[in-house]
């Protein structure tokens, strides 16, 4: 028995048998693709379409949205996406590939939109055959997100939107955009407003999607121009001038706080999926010659070596832990410390196998010397995509600053 | 074996723990503290070792010193969770008596093959320590200093923790069948308790020398029972450090928020808000690691050499920066005799190297989880 099994209610019991004997015969086994380190590194059709068929065949197992209600596309279950995870993390699974979709715009659109809208938008973005993104970093604003300057000015009941997007991961695959907008330029907080857009419909007629080059050298985020694109106005969420609050719902579940569980799979192991982890490290220094032996016989490379397993350990104990409210002092305040931990721990753990690589760590993906196909440069590269995006690490000690610790603000 | 979600912290733990931080909070917070163990300030004079022994009486009285041993000889086997609460409380408190290296004792006690008139003393309330570091520091019982012959002691055990709050001792002594076990009284004729002159003023330590001592045979197998018990040791001490930690953090963000330059609060500052995080994120994962490790004892105890050396390491490195972190942030009254943050600094630096600091837990992990080096 794993350790969650013990606390299952009845359902979630049954629905964790029916998730192993699916993902037991329904695993799609290794990918035709080198797959990217994560969804928001997606760059080709073919990757895509293999994770879109590994979400749209788990969505029809029942695994993923299970805790949405079944007239918006869901499984009508209660408290059983954690158990959907774990068993599809379990098996070792193919990531899902509409991240921004299932982890951001669901639970948004469940939140804030009319009941039409959802049942219109929520069974294709379950699915994954609608691919969302989310529209709300620009020029001018990143961290201090609410002075964002795109308009939509209203026409009698069509609104027309003129602005600039940067950094709009997927949106070159995307059907669909959450997008937050200002109405009203006298108010920075209360003149916000949050929309969905179809943005690949309209592709030529008022929206541009121009990919943008990442420091690895891969695509996946983009800059997205509207100009005078006209949209209904029943794809606005909530109310006009309520664009802050509904972003903060947004932004509360991209940073796992939220009261809806994200849908998530992943674990695969295989020689076209990579992630920096402890072991990988270890497996990495036990075969790299140094001296008359390898890096895993040197006393300083140990060290550091075994610091990054405690703190892996640590903070799957953190997860644990925060289901235990007597072993707690404030009841966010180990949620809130999950992205900044995680992001900063992979960092340091792939800037290490750097080091252990030695002068190896200079060959990257195309090299046939490289250790492990080059994917340690990439990696570090690319950690440095989880400790900006989604509020920086810096923004993140804020946060936790001054919502758990009650320090002042210090905006 | 698998472990339970939430550690095997129930009900019966929570309620050991909450009226353990009352306990202390009552009977000594940290003014009270400060006046009991700081009252006089000089670095040369040696460490007078005060404590609250009139305190004893009620804390044998809750049970404390029988939570660990086993209900066949008289103690409460709560589990090491429980413990674990206790002595987080405790560090938060800086308690200076010798509950922990009672409840350290009553372990190897435990793994002893025959301990249990011993652990029927410590659980009606009898206090105990440990003796069996050399003059190196060495952590391993194997190269315990003290020798035995036919029951008599002789050598010089170092590092003993509370040697004169300790009314017993569990000494590890080279005799003819290789390391045994044997329980003595502190004032016993042969026995010379030597105090060291320590930082921590919530501490005691000593070397505690024998001459032909006559003590009692409690166990052949000494290795095998400090081996079992060692997690043991290393978690109850983490539990101290987090309680400490904590202490320590909030502490330090109360004068953050209070204090006041250039118009702001200090934590205002980023350079002041940031690190306080840091400090709640490493408390906190040590505080993980820790529960992690006391629910291991018990539930996963193959895991729990590996776990217990990962909540130590953890514990360490977090007290060394929590420490220097709670002094910085508290500018110059930070550095005065007469700011409470200097207790914990010292009690945690003490604690860091107290059964193998960081440094040393990893080397032992690396053999662990990386394969010795040949
Ligand atoms: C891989 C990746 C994917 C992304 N995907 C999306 C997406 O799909 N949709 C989207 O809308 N956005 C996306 N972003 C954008 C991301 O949200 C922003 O980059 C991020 O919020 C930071 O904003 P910025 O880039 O303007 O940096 P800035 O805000 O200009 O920050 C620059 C530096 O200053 C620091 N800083 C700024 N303000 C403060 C402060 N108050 N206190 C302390 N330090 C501060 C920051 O921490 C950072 O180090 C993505 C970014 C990356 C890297």
């Amino acid at each position: 028995m794993s350790e969650s099994e013990r606390k299952d209610t009845p359902e979630q019991a049954e629905f964790r048998a029916h998730c192993r004997d699916w993902l037991r015969d329904n695993h799609p086994g290794e990918p035709p693709v080198r797959l990217p380190q994560s969804a928001i590194e997606i760059m080709t059709e073919p990757q895509l379409h293999w994770l879109q068929a590994w979400q749209k065949a788990a969505y029809d197992a029942g695994l993923v949205g299970c805790d949405y209600p079944e007239a918006v596309g869901g499984g009508g279950r209660t408290d059983c996406q954690r158990v959907a995870n774990e068993e599809m993390l379990a098996a070792r699974t193919p990531f899902l590939p509409n991240v921004i979709g299932l982890g951001m715009a669901a639970p948004t659109i469940f939140y804030h939109a009319q009941e039409p809208l959802k049942e219109r938008l929520l069974p294709r973005l379950l699915s994954g055959e609608d691919i969302w993104c989310q529209g709300f970093s620009e020029p001018g604003a990143g961290s201090d997100l609410a002075s964002v300057q795109t308009f939509a000015e209203r026409r009698g009941d069509r609104w027309v939107i003129n602005g600039h997007k940067v950094w709009t991961s997927l949106a070159h695959f995307a059907e669909w955009m959450i997008l937050l907008l200002r109405t009203d330029k006298s108010h920075k907080y209360d003149g916000l407003s949050y929309f969905v857009v179809p943005i690949r419909s309209a592709l030529g007629k008022g929206v541009t999607v121009r990919p943008l080059i990442k420091i690895t050298g891969e695509t996946g985020f983009n800059e997205v121009i509207f100009e005078d694109l006209e949209v209904d106005d029943s794809y606005r969420l909530d109310e006009l001038g309520k664009g802050w609050q509904v972003a903060m719902t947004t932004l509360l579940h991209e940073r796992g706080g939220g009261e809806l569980v994200t849908p998530r799979s992943g674990g695969l192991t295989s020689k076209t999926s990579f992630s920096p982890t402890a072991r990988n490290l270890r497996t990495l220094a036990q075969e790299t010659p140094r001296g008359g032996g390898t890096a895993a016989d040197d006393p300083l490379l140990r060290d550091r070596i075994v610091r990054q397993f405690i703190r892996e350990e640590a903070l799957q104990q953190n997860q644990r832990r925060s289901r235990v409210p007597a072993l707690q002092d404030h009841p966010m305040r180990l949620q809130l410390q999950y992205k900044l931990l995680i992001s900063e721990l992979a960092q340091d753990t792939a800037r290490l196998g750097l080091e252990v690589a030695g002068p190896a760590s200079t060959l990257y993906l195309a090299d046939e010397h490289a250790p492990t196909g080059g994917q340690w440069p990439l990696a570090y590269m690319n950690s440095y995509g989880m400790t900006i995006a989604a509020g920086t690490s810096e923004i993140q000690r804020n946060i936790l600053g001054e919502r758990v610790l009650g320090l002042a603000k210090s905006k | 074996m698998t472990q339970p979600t939430n550690f095997g912290f129930g009900d019966e733990c929570a309620l050991l723990k909450d009226s353990a931080r009352k306990f202390f909070a009552e009977h000594l917070p940290v003014d009270r503290l400060h006046a009991l163990v700081a009252a006089h300030p000089d670095p040369e004079a040696p460490s007078g070792a005060p404590w609250r022994d009139d305190l004893w009486p009620a804390m044998v009285e809750l049970g404390w010193t029988a939570l660990a041993i086993p209900e066949s000889a008289g103690g409460l086997g709560l589990p090491a969770v429980a413990v674990a609460g206790l002595m987080e409380e405790h560090g938060r408190a800086a308690f200076p008596g010798p509950l922990a290296a009672t409840l350290a004792t009553s372990y190897v006690l435990a793994a002893a093959d025959s301990g249990t008139a011993a652990l029927e003393e410590v659980a009606a309330g009898r206090s105990a320590t440990l003796a069996f570091a050399n003059a190196a520091g060495s952590w391993h019982a194997g190269d315990s200093p003290v020798s035995a012959r036919g029951g008599r002691l002789s050598g010089t055990a170092c590092f003993v923790q509370e040697p004169r709050k300790a009314e017993r001792l569990l000494v590890a002594a080279q005799d003819e069948g290789g390391l045994g076990l044997y329980w003595i009284a502190s004032d016993a004729a042969g026995v010379t308790v030597a105090p060291d002159t320590i930082v921590d003023l919530t501490r005691d330590q000593g070397r505690v020398s024998f001459e032909e001592a006559v003590a009692e045979p409690v166990g052949r197998n000494g290795l095998a029972a400090f081996h079992a018990a060692m997690p043991a040791l290393w978690t109850l001490l983490a539990a101290d450090m987090v309680g400490a930690g904590e202490w320590q953090l909030q502490t330090t963000v109360e004068y953050a928020q209070a204090r006041k330059q250039f118009d702001r609060p200090l934590g205002f500052f980023q350079a002041v808000k940031h690190q306080l995080v840091d400090v709640m994120t490493r408390v906190d994962e040590s505080k993980s690691l820790l529960y992690n490790a006391a629910c291991a004892l018990d539930h996963e105890p193959e895991k729990a050499l590996q776990l217990a050396h990962m909540a130590k390491a953890s514990a360490s490195d977090m007290a060394a920066f929590a420490s220097g972190r709670s002094v910085q942030c508290h500018g110059g009254i930070g550095f005065t005799w007469e700011c409470y943050v200097h207790l914990y600094f010292k009690r945690q630096k003490h604690s860091e190297v107290l059964w193998g600091d960081g440094a040393w837990h990893r080397a032992r992990l690396a053999d662990i989880l990386l394969g010795e080096v040949a």
